[in-house]
């Protein structure tokens, strides 16, 4: 029986084919007979008029797709990225500001490095110099979290700095793309002065939430409201649809801080996860290591079978920081004999640091202060708040 | 009318959910539930996406006209998967077996490997924006010369409460879809395919049962109209008429045409013009509640939207849909007005400001804001070019309204609705998996069967084999109960009790199984079979209602039962003679509350009325 259809590609060893009904089935290549080639595709292009005399936001992509098109034969996504494909994709953004669009990469999040978080921190100092009301980072979710704290870090910043991404694909109609996108470009015109993520507050399309770049994290695989302050509430909120933005008393207001950037990373930092039955021989591959975060248990802890090892790596010169896998709440090393243990070993607590954001902070200090003592001291203070000395929130 | 001169062509999609443990795409249960069992809701938006080719699907963009805001309601039986909040599962690997069962029953061949496909739905039906669906098999065979173009396995959407909110329950439960090619030709036939091809889905023994667990999509076209696909027609008693009331659409369409043309009618290329002036004083609600209200002058039109186009639906309904799509309530047009509060003075006012003769037809509609009522006009101003065009006849979605007519839904879909969906792996159908799966025997073939081996009547047999009780019959000749008895137990008697209000739902199978074998060894007469039912249905245990009937009789006992009542009614019987026997009947088994098979009683009462005769005789 013959068949007329549209050879895609090849997969696995079948060939896919799209039918005229638009199906696609596999088929064995060998059964396959080539007719002709199809016509090139060419897409319509739309030139959308921006309003100058709204602010002026600029669009920082890492690879996140605000934005993206589906190709229907190959059901691969694009991504878009200049500044019509986004607007002629989600039109409410014409009416918040007009837009400036810098591409810096196109990677998985997965992927993403501290040499890009750099180049991530230059491009928006280089923005914000150049006028930008407020930046909008695009970004895959999976280390959003990470890179939010690294910038937070990095730049000191009288404007916000929104990070945003998509829970679900932006080639299905239910995406959280548009509304996260519109919710990212009114804080960004807002009175806001730091750098936060704005992400679907919950699981229905009313509301974003404003979380603190330090202390945001993704707790969620796949649901739209993965993004939760942890050890604070959210500093703000954005209504959907009517855009309205509301921050709460906690939050850094617009021109707070003068920019400046301090782009500084020490790469050869580590984050660990205790564990039961962890053996001593796994923090050999630590050897030279410049700094490591332990996510200890319960209020920071290891198994006391590695303390002697974790002494020996504080003597060679590491700067060790517990913090814990609770994630809510803070360490503290004073009250059993294995927390003292670990602290006369030379293990510093990470009062109630996140994980993650304890390893990027590490980065950043031991980027720009080689003085161990110092350091320490650093790691302790609270610099963007990420490190609170009250613990208010709770669970 | 001459269906084969007007160039009738029709197919069929039959949709029929699938009986499976779990849904298509995550591991929830396939049970419909209870509105108000509901325990949570949440709210989406849904918007078209651009098409490769930098357009929006037309079907999807007519649903993105106004802004809709779909709320969903959520169940202890529905999980992230049907929210959208998490990936799907692999594909439910029993519902593609039932699909490739369905498959091989019509002879089709299967694909080499399964592609799941998303498509692009978005009138809020599906959370995701999408119906998940895959392409399992080609081309099989209708008895009567038909053919079958492919048969697809797709996830159900979920069920619509009201307007726009949504129930999930339904969402993803498994059902196929079956296309015929578009080679019937008589309403009639259109129907008989529909029955058989139902038929051969529940032989499978692994479909939904009840109302709205199967639907009939019909499509449509005479010679110079279009197709017309009309979306789900549930009873198949209506497929006939939803098919010659389309054909009569589609003639007095062309028809209309034909008449505005030689009219000389006009559509109005202009825009919509602002009125909302001219009603500033009207008593009619609708109009003084819009916050602005258009009008649009049909040149030559008078008279025509008011025509009937099928029973209840006239051109007028037809721009009404197409308006309906900005969010408006409808539109008031002139061949209807005055009326709904809208008076003789105003319509004559609207006429002469509209500079409309009486040959022209003015629309108003009335909108919530100037957007909202110029999309409106704009969508009349369409319709009624497409009135007048070489193609009177829109190519439609369309959905049935109650008795067979119907109402315009959006256009018909491009192909370009259709993108792979990422998330799930392709499935291959080998030759090992297609050889192993096996036939079932078909319903009419088992109906044959029953008629010959048990001597069951024809049409009986037919609904036994159509029953959903058919393995419980099963079960029930095995363990050796006489086939005849099964059946007219769990046809007949279970219909009577069910129309007498008896909660037939309590009665379990082994009731059945119970019940009948006390029958068979004589512990209950088959007239007590009602009453057991009953007082279990009503809560009691099987051997309560077994207790409730009279102890047991023994035919000793019963013969000196018989006797007394014969003496008693001595006089009777002697008038009577052997008559007697039908009144007396009713006595003796009224005494004997059931406990014995009216056979017996009749015998032994035969036998004593005899009994009595012959000693009085002289």
């Amino acid at each position: 029986m013959n068949r007329d259809g549209v050879y895609i590609t090849k997969r696995d060893g079948m060939a896919v084919v799209k039918l005229d009904s638009g199906y696609n089935i596999g088929v064995p290549p060998n059964t396959c007979r080539f007719i002709s080639r199809p016509e090139p595709v060419t897409i319509k292009q739309h030139d959308v008029i921006q309003n100058t005399s709204l602010p002026h936001l600029a669009i920082v992509s890492t690879g996140g797709t605000i934005a993206s098109r589906i190709d229907y034969r190959t059901g691969s996504v694009t991504s878009q990225f200049n500044a019509n494909d986004i607007l002629t994709a989600i039109p409410e953004l014409k009416e918040i500001a007009n837009y400036r669009t810098v591409p810096l990469a196109t990677i998985l999040s997965e992927n993403m490095t501290p040499a890009i978080w750099q180049e991530l921190a230059r491009a928006v100092y280089r923005e914000i110099q150049n006028g930008a009301k407020g930046v909008i980072v695009t970004h895959g979710t999976d280390t959003m979290g990470y890179s939010a704290a690294a910038l937070s870090f990095m730049i000191d910043t009288p404007v916000p700095v929104i990070f945003v991404g998509s829970q679900r694909s932006a080639d299905r109609p239910s995406s959280d793309n548009a509304m996260n996108a519109v919710c990212a470009a009114a804080a960004a015109t807002s009175e806001l002065g730091e750098v936060a993520v704005v992400m679907h507050a919950t699981t229905s399309d009313d509301t974003c939430a404003i979380h603190r770049g330090t202390r945001v994290r993704k707790m969620h695989t796949s649901r739209r409201d993965a993004f939760r302050s942890l050890g604070i509430a959210p500093i703000g909120d954005v209504s959907y649809p009517s855009r309205k933005v509301t921050l709460t008393k906690g939050a850094v207001r617009r021109g707070t801080s003068p920019l400046a950037i301090h782009d500084a990373l020490d790469p050869h930092c580590a984050l660990l996860q205790s564990y039961p039955g962890m053996t001593p021989d796994l923090l050999n591959a630590y050897e030279g290591y410049h700094g490591i975060v332990i996510a200890g248990t319960g209020l920071g802890h290891t198994s006391t079978t590695l303390i002697p090892h974790l002494k020996r790596l504080c003597d060679q010169g590491a700067l060790i920081v517990m913090t814990s896998q609770c994630m809510h709440g803070r360490v503290c090393d004073r009250v059993y004999d294995t927390g003292r243990d670990l602290l006369s070993a030379g293990v510093i607590e990470g009062g109630d640091l996140l994980p993650e954001v304890a390893l990027v902070k590490l980065m950043w200090v031991l980027g720009n202060e080689k003085d161990s003592l110092k350091a320490a001291a650093l790691m302790q203070s609270d610099l963007k708040g990420e490190c609170m000395q009250r613990s208010a929130h709770g669970l | 009318m001459d269906y084969k001169a007007l160039g009738l062509v029709a197919g069929i999609e039959i949709h029929q959910q699938l009986d499976t443990k779990e849904k298509l795409f995550c591991h929830c249960p396939t049970t419909l539930r209870e509105i108000p069992d509901h325990d949570g809701e949440f709210f989406r938006y849904l918007r078209a996406t651009v098409s490769e080719m930098g357009e929006i699907d037309r079907a999807a963009q007519e649903e993105m006209k106004h802004d809709r805001k779909f709320q969903y309601f959520t169940y202890d039986t529905t999980c992230l998967v049907e929210n959208d909040e998490e990936p799907p599962a692999p594909v439910n690997d029993e519902a593609l077996s039932i699909c490739l069962t369905i498959a091989k029953m019509f002879g089709m061949t299967p694909v080499p490997q399964v592609h799941i496909m998303r498509k692009l739905v978005i009138d809020g039906s599906n959370t995701s924006g999408f119906q998940r669906t895959a392409l399992v098999a080609f081309s099989g065979t209708l008895p009567d010369g038909g053919h079958i173009e492919t048969i697809c396995l797709e996830e159900e959407a979920a069920q619509r409460v009201k307007d726009e909110v949504f129930s999930l329950d339904r969402l993803g439960i498994p059902l196929v879809e079956i296309t015929t090619s578009p080679d019937m030709h008589m309403p009639e036939d259109v129907q008989k395919v529909a029955e058989y091809i139902g038929m051969v889905l529940r032989s499978t023994g692994k479909v939904k049962r009840g109302l709205g667990t199967i639907r009939q999509d019909v499509n449509i076209s005479i010679a110079k109209g279009a197709r017309v696909e009309i979306k789900g027609v549930q009873e198949l008693d209506l497929i006939a008429e939803v098919v010659r009331r389309e054909v009569q659409r589609q003639h007095n369409l062309l028809s209309i045409r034909d008449e505005l043309r030689k009219r000389g009618a006009l559509a109005g290329s202009a825009a919509g013009v602002d009125v909302t002036a001219l009603f500033g004083e009207t008593k009619s609600t609708v109009l003084k509640k819009a916050k602005k209200i258009h009008a649009i002058t049909l040149k030559g039109f008078a008279g025509l939207l008011g025509r009937e186009i099928q029973p209840e639906r006239r051109l007028g309904s037809e721009m009404s849909d197409y308006a309906k799509k900005c969010g408006v309530g409808g539109i008031f047009h002139t061949d209807e007005l005055p009326a709904y509060g809208i008076t003789a003075e105003e319509v004559a006012h609207l006429r002469t400001y509209m500079g409309a003769g009486e040959q022209d037809c003015v629309i108003l509609v009335a909108g919530a804001s100037e957007k909202q009522a110029s999309c409106a006009i704009n969508q009349v101003i369409k319709r009624a070019q497409l009135a007048l065009s070489d193609r009177p006849v829109p190519e439609e979605t369309r959905k049935m309204l109650e008795n067979g007519s119907t109402a315009y839904m959006r256009p018909l879909p491009g192909a370009a609705r259709m993108y792979p969906e990422t998330d799930v792996l392709p499935v291959l159908i080998d030759d090992t998996r297609w050889e192993t799966i096996t036939i079932p025997e078909l319903l009419t073939k088992k109906a044959e069967r029953f008629v010959q081996a048990f001597g069951i009547e024809k049409n009986y047999a037919l609904q036994l084999a159509s029953s959903e009780k058919l393995p419980l019959f099963d079960q029930l000749v095995q363990e050796g109960i006489k086939p005849k008895l099964a059946a007219f137990t769990i046809l007949s008697t279970i219909t009577e009790l069910r129309r007498d209000g008896v909660d037939i739902r309590k009665i379990s199978d082994q009731t059945y199984v119970d019940t009948l074998h006390a029958v068979d060894n004589g512990r209950a007469a088959k007239e007590a079979i009602p009453e057991i039912f009953r007082n279990v249905a009503a809560g009691s245990t099987f051997a309560e209602a077994l207790e409730k009937l009279a102890p047991s009789v023994s035919r000793a006992d019963l013969e000196i039962i018989v006797k007394k009542i014969i003496a008693d009614r001595e006089d009777f019987v002697l008038q009577k003679g052997k008559a007697a026997l039908g009144p007396l009947m009713g006595v003796v088994m009224a005494e004997v509350r059931g406990s014995v098979d009216g056979k017996i009683v009749s015998e032994i009462l035969k036998k004593e009325i005899s009994a009595a005769l012959a000693i009085k005789k002289p």
